[in-house]
């Protein structure tokens, strides 16, 4: 199993993924992020999904998992770089996403989170 | 056509990867594409998760009209779908998921046809059909 990579940058956690996510991967993801929510404060997390192909109905739903639990670390969870395609399927897939904040580049998502936007 | 084992996490990503390889070459859009392989990674996941490990096959079909596609037939020897037309409900779930994978894979693809038997396992044929 491949592990995601999380950098901090300032109070920002950054998450690019670019592996071919497999299950297990977005489990440990999702156990590695709460891990470093709790040890660093930080404040911020930006996915970038901008290299994932595809998002199924597990994908999503990990996504927006980890968007509910950065909540409960006092941290807000943007997600960027959906590719078109996977929008329009994640859509008729019927998955909504609610609760995770979208931003159409890592740049536009950073200003959000700083309240820049 | 070719026929991949389901076995583990990594088998639903080469069974991914190789739908996603065959669409492009059949000429679906890239939309269509991601469509047909997200519907192959829930299907695969389900052979995996709830049929015990299956196979899935993978081949380039021309339509009547004589447009092409590509099929995939997923395969398992699992315990079955007791109630077909419960398990294709939006919403309707063995208890871990949000119940989107059977009923989303089925409006992702062109044809979807699932045959089922109580403790003989389940095989699931989805069709995409390039535009």
């Amino acid at each position: 199993m491949e592990r995601v990579p999380i950098l901090r940058i300032g109070t920002t956690l950054f998450v690019s993924i670019q592996i071919d996510l497999q299950d297990e991967s977005v489990l440990q993801l999702q156990e590695d992020l709460a891990e470093e929510l709790a040890a660093t404060s930080a404040r911020g997390v930006i996915i970038d999904i901008t290299a994932v192909e595809i998002v199924d109905s597990f994908i999503g739903r990990m996504l927006a998992t980890i968007g509910s639990i950065s909540r409960l670390f006092d941290a807000e969870t943007v997600l960027v770089g959906m590719r078109p395609a996977v929008a329009i399927t994640l859509t008729e897939l019927g998955l909504s996403l609610r609760g995770v904040r979208t931003a159409l580049n890592a740049e536009k998502g950073l200003a959000l989170l700083n309240g820049t936007a | 056509m070719e026929e991949l084992p389901i076995r583990t996490g990594d088998d639903v990503v080469r069974v991914r990867q190789q739908v996603r390889v065959v669409a492009a070459r059949s000429g679906l859009s890239l939309v269509d594409q991601t469509k047909l392989v997200t519907a192959a990674s829930e299907l695969a996941r389900n052979a995996l998760v709830h049929g015990g490990g299956g196979t899935a096959r993978v081949e380039v079909v021309t339509s009547g009209a004589g447009k092409p596609g590509v099929r995939v037939d997923f395969t398992d020897d699992g315990p079955g779908i007791p109630d077909v037309d419960l398990a294709l409900t939006d919403g309707w779930t063995t208890g871990d998921g949000l119940g989107l994978g059977l009923s989303g894979a089925r409006r992702l693809v062109d044809e979807f046809e699932l045959t089922s038997k109580p403790g003989r396992g389940t095989s699931v044929v989805v069709t995409k059909w390039s535009r």
